[in-house]
C-alpha cells in the first residue's frame, strides 16, 4: 500500500455543500490545473488584493508592464532550470552565464552586428553548459558543486574580459531597442521571449519522448538507464540548452540596460529561478515538476517584489524575504513527501 | 555466568515468536535457545526467517507475540540500543566502518577517551592496544590504521571489538565469512571460540554446511518463517540438515507443460567479469530457465551482465548465434532482450509517474513521430497491457507508486512486453507480491514461452524454480555449479549445488 510514500498530488478535500454535479466539476478543474498551481493563484490573488488595496498605482497598465518585463529575464531562467530540476539536478551557474554572455554579446556586437553578437552569446553560453554537463558527467562532480564552481569561474571570465566594466553601447540599436523596449500586438517583446521559451519548454517536457526521458532520469536513474536511455547524453543536452537559454537572458539583460553588464544584471537570478522552480512544484529530488507551476511562480515572485518596492520595503529586506521564500517553498515540498526527520535529507 | 560451564546455563531464550509484515508473515512459532559457552548454529534457506529474527532479537523489530528473555529475565527491546545495554550484540554482516578515522576512534565510536570535550588520541590508542592484544588480534589490525585501509576480515574484527567493549553475554554473528578470505575465516573461528570459552552465548547463522559443522555444538533450523527443529551437532548431518531446511509440500505450487524448445535465443561462453567466472549458459526460445543459488551467488550480477549493464571482460555472449558486445541496456534492449531486475521500486518504476509512462518506458521511440509521442497510440499500448495482464488500477493515469506490489511488477512486465522481447530476463519476478498475483505472473511466463520467447527466471524460492523451470542452473561464489534437467532437478540437489562454495574454496586453500 503507498502508505509510506505519500502521494505527490494529493486529493481534493471533499467540498462541504456542494451538490454532486459541482463536485465532479470542481474535481475536474482541479485535476486539469493540480493542488499546486491553484495553491499558487490563490497566493497571486491574495498578494494582489492585499498590494491593491495599499496602494492603487499597482493596478495601472505601467505597472504590470513594469512587472511583466522584470519578470522575463528571471522567468527564462526559472523556466531552464526546472527542466534541469525535474531531470534531478541543479545548475546555480545560470546567472553567471548570463552575465558573461551580456559581456561577450556587447562585445561582438560592438566589433561586428548585432546578429553575431546574438549568435556568438548563445553559442559561448552552450559552450559553458557543454562545460557544466562534462564536469558532472565525466568528471563524476556533484551537480551542486559543479556549477557552484562554474558559477565563480564565469562570473571571473566575464569580469577578466571585460576589466569589470559594463562594455559596448548597444542603445542606439535598433534590433535591442525593440528587444529591450518593443511590443508586438501591444505586448512587449520581452514577454513574448519569454512565452515562446516557455512554451517550447512545456511542449518538450510533455509531448515529447525527450521530455519524457527528462522525466525517467530525475525519477530513477537506474530505471531509466536499464530501460535502455543514455543518460550521460540527457544530462549534457540538457546542460547546454540551460547554458542557451542563459544567454538569451544575457542578451537581454545586454538590451535593457544598454550595455554588456558582467555582474550587475545577472548577479542572484539563480537564486530566483530556483525560487520560483521550487515553488512551482519541481521536486528538488527530481522526477516532477510542470513549466505552468514555474510560470505562475514567476508571477506571483514579480508581483511581490513589485509589490514591496511599492510600499517602499526596503531592497535588503526584500533579499531576506527572497531566501525566506525559498526555504518555505522547500519545506512545504519536504513535509509533503513525508521523509523522516533524521539527519541530512535525502 | 560460569566461566567452568558444564551443560551451559540458557542466556537468551526466544519462544513462540510471531512476525508479519503486511500479509506475509515472516515469522511463525520461532523457538531459540542461546547457551552460555555454545555456539548455535542457524540455519536455514534464503527468507526462512533468520535474519528477521536477528532484528527481533537487537530490538530493530518488534515480534506481533512470543517471549523474548534474556539471562533468565523477559525483555521487550524497543530499539537496537537497549538490546545492546542488556548485553547482546548481533555483529552484522557488512559492518559500518567509519572511513577516516582510526581503528581506535572506530572501536570507541561513541565512548570516546576525552577531557571533558577535548579528545585524548593517545589514550585511546593505548587502550585500543591494549584491548587488542587481550583478543589476540594485535598482531592483525593497528589501532591507528584509517578505517578505509581495512579488509573485510579487519572490519569484522572492528565490530567485534566494538562489541566486546559493552561485555555482552551474547553475541550473534550474521553470515561473518561470507566475505572473508580463507585465512581470516580461521582468525575469526579462532576468536569465537575464544569467546565461547569465556562462557559468551553465540549465535551463528550462516549457509555454509562445513563451516557449522566445525564451529557449532547445536544448530536450530528455520523453514518458510518457521521452527524446524534444534539437532545437537556431533548427532547430525549434512544430509539430515538439508531435509530439515527443505521438505515442503509441493503441490500447491505452479507446474507448467513442459514446452519443446527451439534455437538458441542467448547462448555464454565462458563470460567473465569481476562478479562471474567462466558461465556457460543457453536459453532456447520457449524455453523458461531458472537459477538458483544463495543470496550473493552473483545472479543478480550474471543477470545484468547478459542485460548489458555490466560488461563482459572475456568469453562471448551470443544471441541468436552470432557474438553480440553491449555497451550499455539499450544495446541488449535493441538485441531483443527485456530485464526486470529485482529491485523494483529502485531500479525499475517510476513511482512518480503514470501507469501510461512506466509501461511505454522502453519503446518510447517507436510510439513517437519524430520526437512527439503518439499520445492516442501510447494510450492503446497501455489500455491493451493493462487488459491483458489483468493490472488493477483505475486508468492508465493512475501513478505508479500508488499501485501494489503484484500490480506494480506486471507494469514492469508490460513494459518489456511491450518491447516484443525474444528473451526476457526476470530477476527474483515474484518477491514481495501476493499469492494471487504470484500464480498470475506464472502464468504470463507460462504464456511468454508457449509462445516462443526466451525466459530466464532468478528465482530464491525453489519450489518456484522447480515449478516454472524447463531447465536450472545453480550458482555458487560467481559460478555455475551445476545444471539439472527438470526431471532430475529436486530441493535437496539444487541446495547442495549451492553451497557448493564451501567445497570449492575449502579444497583450493
Amino acid at each position: 500500500m503507498p502508505a509510506t510514500q505519500t502521494p505527490t498530488t494529493l486529493k481534493s478535500p471533499p467540498p462541504l455543500s456542494d451538490p454532486a454535479a459541482n463536485q465532479s466539476v470542481l474535481r475536474r478543474v482541479l485535476g486539469v490545473v493540480g493542488v499546486q498551481n491553484i495553491s499558487l493563484l490563490m497566493a497571486i490573488a491574495l498578494v494582489v488584493i492585499i498590494i491593491g488595496s495599499q496602494n492603487p498605482l499597482f493596478f495601472t497598465v505601467g505597472n504590470l508592464r513594469v512587472i511583466g518585463t522584470a519578470i522575463a529575464i528571471s522567468g527564462l531562467l526559472a523556466v531552464v532550470q526546472t527542466i534541469v530540476i525535474i531531470m534531478g539536478a541543479l545548475d546555480i551557474s545560470v546567472g553567471s552565464i548570463a552575465g558573461l554572455t551580456s559581456v561577450t554579446s556587447a562585445m561582438i556586437f560592438t566589433a561586428t552586428g548585432p546578429l553575431l553578437g546574438v549568435v556568438g552569446a548563445v553559442a559561448i553560453g552552450m559552450l559553458c553548459g557543454l562545460l557544466n554537463g562534462c564536469i558532472i558527467v565525466f568528471g563524476r562532480v556533484n551537480p551542486v558543486i559543479a556549477t557552484l564552481a562554474t558559477l565563480a569561474a564565469y562570473k571571473g571570465i566575464a569580469q577578466l574580459i571585460s576589466d569589470g566594466r559594463a562594455q559596448g553601447y548597444t542603445g542606439a540599436d535598433g534590433f535591442f531597442v525593440f528587444l529591450a523596449r518593443g511590443s508586438i500586438i501591444g505586448v512587449p517583446t520581452l514577454i513574448w521571449v519569454l512565452v515562446i521559451v516557455a512554451v517550447l519548454a512545456h511542449v518538450l517536457l510533455r509531448y515529447t519522448s525527450i521530455g519524457r526521458n527528462i522525466y525517467a532520469v530525475g525519477g530513477n536513474d537506474i530505471a531509466s538507464r536499464l530501460a535502455g536511455i543514455n543518460i550521460n547524453r540527457y544530462i549534457i543536452g540538457v546542460y547546454i540548452v540551460t547554458g542557451a537559454v542563459a544567454a538569451i537572458a544575457g542578451i537581454l539583460i545586454t538590451a535593457r540596460t544598454g550595455s554588456g553588464q558582467p555582474v550587475s544584471g545577472s548577479e542572484g537570478l539563480e537564486l530566483e529561478a530556483i525560487t520560483a522552480a521550487a515553488l512551482g512544484g519541481a521536486a528538488l529530488k527530481g522526477g516532477k515538476g510542470t513549466i505552468a507551476g514555474t510560470i505562475l511562480a514567476v508571477i506571483l515572485l514579480g508581483i511581490l517584489t513589485n509589490g514591496m518596492t511599492l510600499l517602499g520595503v526596503n531592497s535588503f529586506w526584500q533579499n531576506v524575504a527572497k531566501g525566506g521564500l525559498l526555504v518555505v517553498a522547500v519545506i512545504i515540498q519536504q513535509l509533503r513527501s513525508g521523509e523522516r526527520r533524521i539527519g541530512l535529507p535525502g | 555466568m560460569n566461566e567452568s560451564n558444564e551443560q551451559g546455563t540458557l542466556m537468551l531464550s526466544a519462544r513462540g515468536i510471531e512476525k508479519s509484515f503486511g500479509p506475509v508473515r515472516a515469522l511463525q512459532g520461532v523457538e531459540l535457545e542461546l547457551r552460555a559457552g555454545e555456539v548455535t548454529a542457524l540455519m536455514g534457506e534464503n527468507g526462512a526467517g533468520k535474519s528477521t529474527l536477528l532484528k527481533i532479537l537487537t530490538g530493530d523489530l518488534q515480534p506481533d507475540a512470543g517471549t523474548l528473555a534474556l539471562g533468565g529475565t523477559e525483555v521487550q527491546f524497543t530499539d537496537p540500543r537497549q538490546s545492546r545495554l542488556a548485553g547482546l550484540r548481533v555483529i552484522a554482516q557488512e559492518p559500518e566502518v567509519l572511513l577516516h578515522v582510526s581503528v581506535a576512534e572506530n572501536i570507541y565510536v561513541g565512548a570516546l577517551a576525552s577531557h571533558g570535550f577535548v579528545f585524548n588520541r593517545s589514550a585511546t590508542l593505548a587502550r585500543a592496544s591494549a584491548d587488542l592484544a587481550k583478543y589476540g588480534f594485535e598482531k592483525l589490525i593497528r589501532p591507528d590504521a584509517l578505517g578505509s585501509e581495512l579488509s573485510p576480515a579487519q572490519r569484522q574484527i572492528v565490530e567485534i571489538m566494538r562489541a566486546l567493549v559493552d561485555k555482552p553475554s551474547v553475541i550473534c554473528f550474521d553470515e561473518p565469512t561470507s566475505s572473508l578470505g580463507d585465512e581470516e575465516v580461521v582468525i575469526l573461528f579462532r576468536l569465537i571460540r575464544q569467546l565461547r570459552d569465556e562462557g559468551i552465548a553465540i549465535g551463528y547463522v550462516s549457509h555454509r554446511m562445513n563451516e557449522i559443522f566445525e564451529l557449532s555444538d547445536r544448530i536450530t533450523v528455520l523453514r518458510d518463517g518457521r521452527f524446524v527443529g534444534v539437532k545437537t551437532t556431533a548427532e547430525t548431518n549434512h544430509e539430515e540438515l538439508v531435509r530439515m531446511m527443505v521438505g515442503r509440500d509441493l503441490s500447491q505450487f505452479f507446474h507448467r507443460d513442459p514446452a519443446v524448445p527451439g534455437e538458441n535465443v542467448v547462448e555464454l561462453r565462458g563470460v567473465t567479469n569481476e562478479h562471474v567466472t567462466g558461465v556457460d549458459l543457453v536459453v532456447k526460445a520457449g524455453e523458461v530457465v531458472g537459477v538458483a543459488g544463495l543470496v550473493g551467488a552473483g545472479r543478480s550480477e550474471l543477470m545484468k551482465t547478459i542485460v548489458g549493464d555490466l560488461r563482459v571482460q572475456e568469453g562471448e555472449l551470443l544471441m541468436g548465434g552470432s557474438a553480440v558486445d553491449f555497451r550499455s541496456p539499450g544495446d541488449a534492449i535493441a538485441a531483443g532482450i527485456g530485464f526486470a531486475p529485482e529491485e523494483r521500486k529502485a531500479e525499475a518504476l517510476l513511482l512518480q509517474r503514470s501507469v501510461r509512462d512506466n509501461i511505454a518506458l522502453a519503446r518510447l521511440k517507436s510510439l513517437s513521430r519524430w520526437i512527439f509521442v503518439r499520445a492516442a497510440d501510447e494510450r492503446s499500448l497501455a489500455a491493451e497491457y493493462i487488459r491483458r495482464l489483468g493490472i488493477r488500477t483505475p486508468s492508465g493515469d493512475q501513478l505508479a507508486g500508488n499501485l501494489s506490489g503484484g500490480n506494480q511488477q506486471k507494469v514492469v512486465l508490460a513494459r518489456w512486453l511491450a518491447t516484443t522481447p525474444r528473451l526476457l530476463v526476470l530477476d527474483e519476478p515474484t518477491r514481495g507480491v501476493d499469492v494471487g498475483a504470484k500464480s498470475e505472473i506464472y502464468a504470463i511466463i507460462d504464456e511468454l514461452a508457449h509462445a516462443g520467447v526466451a525466459v530466464l527466471v532468478v528465482s530464491s524460492e525453489l519450489p518456484e524454480v522447480l515449478g516454472l523451470s524447463d531447465r536450472i542452473y545453480v550458482m555458487a561464489g560467481g559460478r555455475i555449479t551445476g545444471e539439472l534437467s527438470r526431471a532430475e532437478a529436486t530441493e535437496e540437489k539444487i541446495l547442495a549445488l549451492a553451497m557448493d562454495e564451501t567445497e570449492l574454496t575449502s579444497s583450493t586453500s
